[in-house]
Formats: C-alpha cells, structure tokens, sequence
C-alpha cells in the first residue's frame, strides 16, 4: 500500500512531498522543529496543511484543491508516538482490543484478535494489567500491539523510543525490526541507529523542507546536508558472525554485545560511535577491548573535538590529545574500543 | 458660618460618624434623639410619611424604620435588634413578641385592614366575586396560612365557605403581587392597601364579605427602649387624626 | 507553605463550621424527628431530592455538550459565550427567576409556544426543575471544561487513528477519563439544585408537594415554627453532607 503526501503548512513553514513504496519503511530524520511531526500529523488527519493532496494505495487521504478530507478514523494510519498513550482506563488487553472493536468487530473477537497481538510483543502475561502498573517498555510493546491490532495500512511511529529507559531500547528496537519488515511505515526518529536498522530509506527534513533523502546506507556514509552529516560518522563494520563478534572479509575482528541470538556465520553489523574510540600510538596492553591497527587518512576538526579518520573507522578526541600523540595523517595508530560500547545486529 | 455648620454636619453624616454632638438649626440645646421604630413591610408607604410629620412635630427627633415581615421583626427583636418601637400586621406576632417578654406597656391597635383580590391589569380572567376564585381553571395565588395575609385569606374562605385551591402558597404579599403583576396568576388576595400601593401595575376586585375578615394592626413600645417616653409617644402619635389621615390614604381603615 | 497559612487557614474553616455547629445546638432534640417527619417537611424533603434528581440529570444532558464545545472546539466570541453560560454563578437567583418567568411564563418569551404544546409550566414541578437547572448548569460546564482541558486531546488522537468515529471516542475515550470531572461536576449541581431558593420562589411559587422544595418550606416555618425551621436546616445540611460523602466514597474506592 503505497503512501504520498504533497502538503503545505503555512504556519510552521513545512512543505513537503513525500512518498512511501507498498511494504517500504522511510526513516524521517532531522533536527528538533525540521517539521518531521507535523507531516505524520497531516497523513494521520489530525493537522489540516494548508494545501496539499495525500493518497493512501487508491484512496485519497485528502486533496485539498476539492476541499476532499478522510477523518482520521477512516484512514487507516496508525500512529505511535513517543509516549504510549495508553487508554488508562482500560486493561492491556481492552486496550488492544480497542482498534478491533471500533472496527465493529465483537467484544470477544476483538479479545482474541488483541491476545494474538500481545503473543507478538511478547506481552501476553500483560494482558489483565492496567496501564499504569505497567513499566516504560512493557507499556510501549503494549501501545504497538495496540497500533498493530488495528491492522493499520500505514503504520507512523513518532520517535517511538525517546522517552524509554535507555535500557530496554534494544529489546523494544528488536521488537520493531521484526513489526516493520514488510511494512508500509514511517518512522520519525533523532537516532541514526534507528534509521540505519529499522528503515530502508532515509529522508532528512531541516527547515520544513526534505534536504536529502535515499537509501540508508548511502545517506549516512556520503551525506549531502548538514543534519545528515552530523548524524552520520557512525562506525560500521559489516562481516559474518564468529562467536560472540563480526569478522569482515578482511579479517578485522570486532568483538560486541548483542540482544539477538545470531546464528553463526549470519551477517551482521557491529555498530559504535566514534566518541568510543580511544588512540594508541602503541599498542595498549590489559583490559580486554577491540584493538584494530590502522594509518591515519583525514584529521577533522569539529568545535573542541577532532574526528579522526584512519580507513574506514573514525575517532572522536580532543585537540591536546592530538597534539600530544602528533598526530598527522600518514601515522601509525591503534584504535581501541571497548567490547561493551559495541553494539551487533543481525543485518 | 451656618453654611459651613451644614457642610461640616453633611461631611460628617457622610463620614457616618454619630451627630449628637452637632448643634440644633433651632438651637435647642438638647442632643439630637433617635427612635428606631419595626415595622410591618405593609406600612411601610404610611409610616415613612408620618415618620416624616413627627420629626416636625417633635422638632428634631430622627425616626428610623426597619420595614420587614412581621414575624422576622420578632425574631430580630429576640435576637437583641435595638427596637424601640414594634408594629406588627397581626396580633398573632404581637402576642408573640409580647410572650416572649419583649414589648413594655400596652399594645395598641392603631389600623385594620381587609382583603381584596388583585388581578392583572385588565383582569383577562373576568373575576367579578370571590366566587369566582373557586373555579379549576382560574389560577389563583394566595399567601401561605403561615404569614398573616395568608390567614386571613384561610379565614375568609371559611366565613364565606369558598374553596379555593390556590396553585401557590407564597411566602408574602410581594410574592403574591409579583405573580399577579407578571401575569403569571390570574388572580390574588392581598390586602387593600397593597392593591392601593401597586397602583396601575393591578386591578382591584372588591368583594362583598371583605369586611367579616378584619386584620387589626397593634404597636407597642419594645421593653427597654432607649427612651420610653419617646417610644410611647410615637404610639400615641399613631392614634392622633393627623397620623390617621395618612394611614387612609394609604388604604387603612380605623380600628 | 509558609506557617503562618495554618492561621488564617483555620479562621477560614472555623468560620465555616462554627455557624453549622450553632444550628446544631438550637435544635430540640427530644422534638427533632417530630419536626423532620411532618408531613409538609416529608414532602418538601421528597420533593426536593426529586427535583434536584431530576435537575442534576438535565445539567449532564446539557453541560456535557457545552463543555465539550467550550473545551473541544475554538470560535471567534467563544470567551464571551463562556461567560455568559457562567453568569447564573453570579447572578442574584432571584434575579435569574424573574429572567425565567419571562421565558417560560404565561407572558414569556416561549409562552404561546409551550401553551400550543399544551404544557402548563408556571406553578408545576417542572418550573421546580427548570430553576435549579438554571442555576446548577454552569457548575457542571465549569467543572467538566477543566477537566477535559486538563485531560487533554492526545488519547483522542490515538483513538481516533486506531480507527475510532468521533461518537466512539466519546464514549468510550472522553467521557471515561474525565468520569471525576463529570463526577464532581454532577454532585455540585446537585448540591445547588438542592439549596435553590430565590429562582424557585420567583418563578415557580410555593405550594406543598408541588412546588415548595426543602429551603422553602424551611423559609416558610420559620414564619411560625422556628423549631421546624432549625430542624428542617439540619435535614438539608445533613442530606447536602451525605450525598457528598457518598460520592467521594464512590470515587476513592473506584480502580
């Protein structure tokens, strides 16, 4: 079910044209007030634009050349935002059942419908719970159960893991790649690692307009906007899974942790920030880490840090160390990253 | 220098300070006197004109009034009111007053006062007799048998065995007149001397046994007055040609 | 919180109870269930538990409605709209019963209307009900707007999208999460509804088990029985507390 929206908003300076394939799932990134709300808000049918035309597969969400406007209950766009927003009135399972229900199916076959969803999110022992005795994540799995069970057509998530406990943001991230596979979504999101594992395609919004926008990977290794430039710079290292690390055809062992069970030889993606990264000129010796030898290509200075590059790793660190290690590209280093600041996902 | 005598006496009346210190127009020497008179809400018309020609009279002395209705004059003077006179609309409330040991001296009846039915201007419903009042369809108000005005209307209905069945019951004759005047009744009993206040705002319907139900109107001097004599001399006042040619033509007939 | 609020906060309460005390101390109590089960104060008493009843179930009827427009939607002069709807808190009842008499009365706005309908208004119960509602309606718009201004739109949105039709969302969104609100705003204006005086005396008169609801009949035996009258203030306090009481126990003890 294929997604497009040409939409104006005056009052926020948005203007936007966007489209989303049948099954594909677009990463909107961007910084704070770049708009990226205020679109999902226009496809959902809770922000009127001030001009614009919007389809959803045949349907018109809405054009507003012919004043045609689909209430928001008759679009079939389900959005989840960054709080849960669960019904507190309502156990788990009603709220679940609660898309079900509006739909005009029964009470106990919306219930069954919702308790298959719960099965989903591995939530079903939440099922009789209230909401309010419910922690952060669980209730988030729960609020995309609720989204899901409404069988949406398109499915807006709204920077679904801001306001999560930093801790369970893998198991709820882990729950989301397996909801979006196949999936006609929309993901608005300030976290590359979101766009780079949940999306198939990034599009970065600044100032109301979309600056930028293809295929993850390429955005993030080569960007052309600011924003995207700031976000990208991400080490990424791709290979094949040994043991509890990935090895790159190159025979460069990365070691991390992982919440998935990956099957050996599976390829896989070890992810980790730059700001991570210490250097050596020696080799370091001790604590049990990643050390990988590399020659110093780019020095980049940004604000008090510099961004080291050597190869295909970066490094963040500060300008008296630089000085310190005479640094210059050209010399020898050793990169060193702890195995715990390393993140591996199944690619 | 009078002027500014008048001026500083208005500054201070405004200031709401006491005037006994405030000499005389007719230099009398003597402090100015006040008599605080209760009385019934139905005398308020007549008493505020002959409070004005004893303050002439009596060449100074300041007559206040608290016009209420009758049994909540009692239940003030009970509760410490400084009264120094009472006029009550009934004797009902004076017996009262005079039970509970409030009033010195005798009570004297100084008015009556009869009923009469008062309609909407016009009288849309045709109400010729007291008859008339018994018909289903005409909407009648009456005072409740608890007030005086509403046992007297009780009393008439049982002299003249008409049965009225009033669609209200209210608590005064304002009430009554209030339903009257709006329309909202066709017709009510009130006492003459309403129907004469109200003016063109209601029609008068005399009727023929009015005068079988006689309301006598009794005033006493309240125990402990500040100044019996004055007090007593305000009752007697009531009683003189003068305060009863006022109380006539407001509607009062002579006890 | 500065200690010195404990202070006047007191003086505030004191001021509060210590009248409520006082009636409590003149009642006779060898007489009180006497006075209380009279049978002009049972049916003042039914009458007014009827009529509050019945106005509480119109204030939901209509104030849910206002208050939804009033928090749900924005229009040019919508300020102005809210207070007007606010103004019978302000307003002297009585002088929101003379307003009433000339619209429902026999001479009213809707008059001739409701007189083609053949309903007779004036002088019934309904006019009872129509007086309270009058004057308890703006307690539960105010109550009900806050709450749904606090309550906020976000659940609907997320209700709505997950395809709920505004009427569903109403129902099963809404009005669940502002139940306290609705609650509380229900139990005000019964307690209005049940305190009503001025507009039901002006506009709807006082006949017993008819019109004359508790605070009336209170009025009217203070006339000549202040005993009943002490007795039958107690009565109101008491059902007032009760009715309070049971609705706050109804909340608390809710999930």
């Amino acid at each position: 079910m294929s997604m497009r929206i040409e939409a104006t908003v005056l009052e926020r300076d948005v203007d936007v044209s966007l489209e989303v394939a049948a099954g594909e799932t677009v990463a909107i990134l961007g910084p704070n007030g770049a708009g990226k709300s205020t679109v999902l808000a226009a496809i959902a049918g809770v922000l009127r634009p001030d001009s614009g035309r919007a389809t959803l597969g045949d349907d018109v969400l809405f054009d507003l050349s012919s004043a045609a406007w689909r209430p928001a209950h008759a679009r079939g766009v389900a959005l989840l935002a960054q709080d849960p927003l669960l019904f507190p009135h309502l156990s788990v399972v009603d709220n679940v059942a609660f898309g079900p229900r509006s739909a005009g199916r029964t009470r106990s076959q919306s219930r069954s419908t919702a308790a298959t969803w719960l099965e989903a999110v591995d939530a079903a022992d939440l099922a009789d719970r209230r909401p309010s005795e419910l922690s952060g994540g669980q209730a988030q799995r729960i609020a995309v159960a609720r989204a899901l069970a409404a069988e949406p057509r398109l499915l807006m998530l709204d920077e679904p893991m801001a306001a999560l406990d930093i801790t369970v943001v893998p198991a709820v991230r882990q729950l989301l790649r397996r909801v979006l596979a196949d999936r006609t979504a929309v993901i608005v999101t300030h976290d590359v690692l979101d766009a780079l594992l949940l999306a198939d395609r990034v599009v970065v919004m600044e100032g109301g307009r979309i600056v930028e926008q293809g295929p993850t990977r390429e955005v993030l290794e080569r960007p052309r906007s600011a924003f995207g430039a700031s976000i990208a710079g991400l080490n990424l290292v791709r290979g094949r899974v040994d043991g509890g690390a990935v090895r790159t055809p190159e025979g460069l062992v990365v070691s991390g942790l992982s919440d998935e069970d990956l099957a050996p030889d599976a390829t896989a993606l070890a992810v980790f920030s730059p700001s991570a990264v210490s250097i050596f000129v020696q080799r370091p010796t001790g604590s049990p880490r990643n050390v990988i030898a590399a020659t110093v290509t780019e020095l980049e200075p940004r604000g008090a840090q510099v961004r080291v590059r050597a190869g295909a790793i970066s490094a963040d660190v500060t300008a008296p160390v630089v000085a310190e290690l005479d640094l210059a590209p050209g010399t020898g280093v050793f990169l060193a990253v702890k195995a715990s600041e390393v993140a591996i996902y199944g690619a | 220098m009078k002027r500014l005598a008048l001026i500083v006496a208005a500054l201070l009346t405004l200031a709401g300070c006491s005037q006994p210190d405030v000499p005389e127009r007719d230099s009398d020497s003597a402090p100015q006197k006040t008599l605080t008179v209760f009385a019934a809400a139905s005398l308020q018309g007549a008493f505020t004109e002959i409070g004005k020609r004893f303050e002439d009279d009596t060449h100074g002395v300041k007559v206040k009034f608290n016009f209420a209705g009758s049994a909540d004059l009692v239940a003030q003077i009970e509760q410490g009111a400084p009264a120094d006179v009472f006029a009550s609309a009934d004797a009902a409330n004076m017996t009262k007053a005079m039970d509970a040991d409030l009033i010195g001296g005798q009570a004297q009846d100084f008015a009556t006062n009869t009923l009469e039915i008062a309609t909407p201007p016009g009288n849309p419903a045709d109400i010729e007799s007291l008859k008339d009042l018994s018909d289903p369809d005409v909407k009648v108000v009456l005072c409740a048998s608890q007030v005086p005005c509403g046992a007297a209307a009780a009393k008439v209905e049982k002299v003249t065995g008409v049965d009225i069945k009033p669609v209200s019951e209210e608590q005064s004759v304002t009430d009554v007149l209030g339903k009257v005047i709006s329309g909202e009744a066709d017709a009510g009993l009130v006492y003459v001397t309403d129907v004469k206040a109200a003016g063109s705002k209601v029609h008068g319907v005399p009727f023929r046994d009015a005068g079988r139900v006689v309301n006598t109107y009794p005033v006493a001097a309240v125990r402990h007055a500040k100044d019996e004599s004055l007090a007593a001399y305000f009752v007697d006042y009531l009683a003189r040609p003068d305060a009863q040619s006022v109380l006539a033509a407001f509607g009062f007939g002579k006890p | 919180m500065p200690r010195w609020v404990l202070l006047p906060a007191a003086l505030g309460a004191a001021f509060i109870v210590l009248p409520l005390a006082a009636l409590a101390t003149r009642v006779e109590w060898t007489h009180f269930f006497a006075l209380i089960s009279s049978d002009s104060s049972q049916a003042a008493l039914w009458l007014s538990l009827r009529t509050s009843a019945a106005s509480t179930v119109l204030c939901v009827v209509l104030g849910v409605p206002m208050a939804l427009v009033l928090a749900r939607t924005s229009f040019r002069g919508q300020s102005f709209v809210r207070s007007i709807v606010l103004l019978p808190l302000v307003l002297p009842p009585v002088v929101g019963g003379i307003a009433l008499l000339y619209t429902f009365g026999r001479k009213g706005l809707l008059g001739e209307t409701i007189d083609v309908l053949g309903l007779q208004i004036a002088f019934s119960t309904t006019a009872v009900v129509i007086a309270q509602t009058f004057v308890a309606l703006p307690f539960m718009v105010v109550s009900l707007e806050g709450t749904l201004r606090t309550a906020g739109e976000r659940y609907e949105v997320v209700a709505a999208t997950l395809g709920a039709r505004p009427t569903t969302v109403l129902r099963r969104v809404t009005l669940p999460l502002v139940l306290p609100g609705l609650a509380a705003g229900a139990v005000l204006s019964f307690a209005r509804a049940l305190g009503e005086f001025g507009a039901t005396i002006t506009f709807a008169g006082s006949l017993e088990g008819v019109t004359r609801t508790l605070p009336l009949e209170i009025y009217l035996q203070r006339e000549t029985d202040p005993d009943a009258a002490v007795a039958l203030s107690l009565l109101l306090v008491v059902v007032a507390v009760l009715v309070i009481g049971l609705v706050r126990g109804a909340r608390s003890s809710a999930p």
